[in-house]
């Protein structure tokens, strides 16, 4: 396989690695206010992401960096052509990633109650903004003979694009849903494993008509076969919820995620953005990416570094494996 | 106002913003371990309270570093398309890399800190706190080494056909001198910074709250001010060695810093020169003969280069072109940065003098105390603006110039959206974040008993956790 294949594939990889783990923690961010009643509730569930969520971010740091590393031409186009876009996306990130440091360390009420609803509308924004962004990606966008963008804020907010948003938000919720149903207990275990059904339905038919549009709209067989198990997964996690197996139920939807994301790189490959222009304006695997000799590079490097990665994440959520509780959860004064 | 002029605005507010926390988390998460470790060695509850205390000061910190870090990576494509598409051959490495091996290392090790009291063995726990800081080091070095490339270009080739510069030798990116003595000389000024921080908090407490954990104050005041004193040492030594080295690859940045304008042997140092705003009658000259030669060369009777006979070669070289940096600016940073930086040495080394042999500051002190905390971060600001500044007209020095980098899709508009956007969140957020910091040196140290003989694990992170 050439190199910008793999790396093409890598960065797959590293999108589904953020779309799992911080799928969830968006999920659990813009629910939290609501589906905790009380301070200690929501204290609880947030709790669950404390450990992790940093972590899980850097995912799309590294995605970010691997596609700058990797194909600079994409990284240019996108990042300078999804402008105000990204800027909405990275207030959503800042405001969040803040909230969820410093709402425990003052107690006053008024200053969490603040900081929580700063937190869900800073997971509800970029939750959304990602769908639209690889919507339009894979849809493809106006791009000109230099590679340059050549429309606006509106030009993304398309109706495909949209749909795309919708599908993000609705497969994170569900996705939050089940990792609250398999990390708290009592009460919040209950109304997570509850809600996982009608936010999955919708989830389901979001997602289903949206990758039905993107395979119609180009498609190969992995993405069309991918499109259909990923439908399938969320349907099985569905079930896994109302018999109760909680575990199941999470991984599986973390599978609909990771199977979304190989079904839209796979319609996209071998271009990285297409143009709607020009056909031979589309930027390509080829046309966008670094130097055999860089590729070589950071494929050594990412070889090395990537399992080492995974090894000491892993065993951070083996270590905060245990579920949380509102009782163990002591409202700091 | 064009888009080239905001994103240069935006790059110079987000990056001095992001760059007040950043040496700060690097050097408190070193001493945050020290004083973990020092407790987890002789279990003196002290140093359990003050390893709290000053975790509490480090992740309030910390937060904001890593959230305005995403607009760091973001921006190089968001405003900066044309230069992401010629450097990133080169310059994208540094950074993938950087995600890879530091980010992920200190996100994950760092979260296992704040939530690990009392679940991880104590050992281990001791043990995520110093991987962090070790992750911190290392993103510090890989983000340098990208900056220094753009200083001095090394390995690479300009592929014309392209349009872009092609990386040939990944080592000598990874080991530019540009980027070994920048790091040394950041570390140093990181561990100023966090030394500067710790010594002003600790005798602010010490003198304003008198007959309150004196001893614990006591002790840290003096080891944030011995910090303070050897990092300054090591400021001013890798300080050095950097003019000399820039003498060398960048001759128009000392000559700038200096505002030399004509070639000069020996040269002599400027210690204050104040012209008239045209810059026809000199005011005010207070000179050291032989002193720039020996900065910029080693020797006393070096020859220096001037402004003018640098801008002459360069049009020699590159083509007709103002090649000259802002001149005021830049000699006004240089001299800010190391005059800031001395400053707080002094105010350490006074707090030293006044804490000898038991003895207690006089109320006095307090004012130093607030102010040095802030001497690093105008230093760190200053040397900063002075070596990007110096760098102009060039994003890559010699290779491409800083106009020919900018987003061509950039509307003036966008750009004013983003600029003004950032800047009023970056503002919002140093105001809660200073108030949690005040609040917390307020509050004092806390209590330690909440850790030990643990049964409930609700406890255990009472202090940090959420």
């Amino acid at each position: 396989m050439d190199l910008t294949t793999v790396w093409f594939a890598l960065i797959a990889g590293l999108w589904i690695g953020y779309f799992f783990l911080e799928g969830f923690d968006f999920g659990v961010g813009i629910l939290a206010p609501f589906l905790g009643k009380n301070e200690s509730e929501r204290r609880a569930l947030l709790r669950t992401i404390g450990p992790v969520w940093d972590g899980n971010e850097v995912w799309v740091i590294v995605a970010g960096g691997a596609t700058f590393a990797a194909f600079p031409e994409w990284y240019a186009t996108l990042f300078s052509g999804f402008y105000l876009a990204l800027f909405l996306l990275l207030v959503g990130l800042i405001v969040r990633g803040i909230g969820i440091e410093y709402r425990n360390k003052r107690s006053s009420t008024a200053w969490r109650t603040r900081w929580d609803m700063l937190i869900a509308l800073g997971s509800f924004i970029p939750a959304l903004l990602w769908g639209v962004a690889f919507a339009n990606i894979v849809a493809g966008v106006p791009i000109d003979a230099s590679k340059n963008f050549t429309g606006d804020l509106f030009t993304l907010l398309n109706p495909f694009g949209l749909l795309g948003g919708l599908t993000t938000l609705s497969l994170f919720l569900t996705h939050g849903l089940t990792f609250l149903a398999l990390k708290t207990e009592g009460d919040l275990r209950a109304r997570a494993n509850a809600m996982v059904m009608p936010v999955g339905i919708a989830a389901a038919v979001i997602a289903v008509a949206f990758l039905g549009w993107a395979n119609a709209q180009r498609g190969s067989t992995l993405s069309e076969v991918t499109s259909v198990v990923a439908a399938l997964a969320l349907v099985v996690a569905l079930v896994a919820n109302r018999v109760k197996r909680e575990g199941w139920a999470f991984l599986l939807t973390g599978v609909t995620l990771a199977l979304a994301v190989v079904s839209l790189f796979a319609a996209l490959y071998p271009d990285v953005m297409p143009s709607s222009t020009n056909p031979a304006y589309s930027l390509t695997i080829t046309n966008a990416s670094s130097t055999p000799y860089t590729l070589t590079i950071m494929t050594v490097v990412a070889v090395i570094f990537t399992p080492i990665v995974l090894i000491y994440q892993g065993w951070t959520y083996y270590i905060f494996r245990k579920r949380v509780s509102v009782d163990r959860t002591p409202v700091k004064s | 106002m064009d888009p080239l002029m905001l994103s240069r605005w935006q790059f110079g507010i987000t990056t001095v913003y992001h760059f007040f926390f950043v040496p700060l988390t690097l050097g408190l998460a070193w001493i945050t371990a020290g004083f973990h470790l020092a407790w987890y060695r002789t279990g003196k509850e002290q140093y359990l309270r003050l390893t709290r205390f000053v975790g509490e000061l480090f992740l309030i910190n910390f937060a904001i570093g890593v959230v305005t870090g995403l607009v760091q990576e973001f921006q190089f494509g968001m405003n900066w398309s044309s230069y992401s598409r010629f450097v990133g051959d080169i310059f994208g490495a540094p950074l993938a890399i950087e995600g890879l091996l530091a980010f992920f290392l200190e996100s994950t090790f760092l979260g296992l800190w704040i939530f690990g009291w009392g679940r991880l063995p104590k050992g281990v726990h001791v043990a995520t706190i110093w991987i962090a800081a070790l992750g911190t080091a290392l993103s510090a070095y890989l983000i340098l080494a990208a900056n220094a490339w753009m200083q001095h270009p090394v390995g690479y080739e300009v592929n014309t056909a392209a349009g872009r510069a092609e990386l040939k030798d990944f080592l000598a990116v990874a080991t530019n001198d540009t980027a070994v003595i920048t790091f040394v000389h950041v570390m140093a000024a990181a561990f100023l910074t966090a030394g500067a921080l710790v010594a002003g908090v600790a005798m602010w407490r010490l003198v304003s709250h008198p007959g309150k954990d004196d001893g614990a104050f006591r002790a840290t005041a003096k080891v944030g001010s011995v910090i303070l004193l050897i990092a300054g040492l090591a400021v001013a030594v890798t300080g050095d060695m950097q003019g000399k080295l820039m003498t060398a690859e960048q001759p128009m940045k000392i000559a700038a810093g200096e505002a030399l304008m004509n070639t000069e042997q020996p040269a002599a140092f400027s210690l204050i020169t104040i012209k008239s705003l045209d810059g026809t009658q000199t005011l005010v000259d207070i000179r050291i003969p032989n002193v720039l030669s020996f900065l910029a060369t080693g020797n006393f009777n070096g020859k220096v280069q001037g402004v003018n006979d640098l801008q002459a070669q360069y049009q020699q070289t590159y083509g007709p072109g103002d090649y000259v940096p802002n001149i005021p600016v830049t000699y006004w940073t240089f001299r800010l940065m190391i005059g800031a930086g001395t400053l707080a040495a002094l105010a350490a080394a006074w707090f030293l003098f006044r804490m000898r042999k038991g003895k207690l500051p006089t109320k006095g002190a307090v004012t130093v105390a607030l102010a040095l905390p802030f001497l690093p971060l105008a230093a760190n600001s200053f040397g900063w603006l002075f070596t990007e500044i110096g760098r102009q007209p060039w994003i890559v020095f010699g290779l491409m110039q800083t106009s020919a980098g900018v987003s061509p899709t950039s509307t003036t508009l966008d750009v004013l959206i983003t600029v003004v956007g950032f800047t009023v969140l970056y503002g919002a957020l140093a105001v809660v974040m200073v108030g949690l910091m005040a609040r917390r040196v307020r509050d004092g140290l806390p209590e330690a008993a909440a850790d030990q003989g643990l049964e409930h694990e609700a406890e255990a992170d009472l202090g940090f956790g959420y």
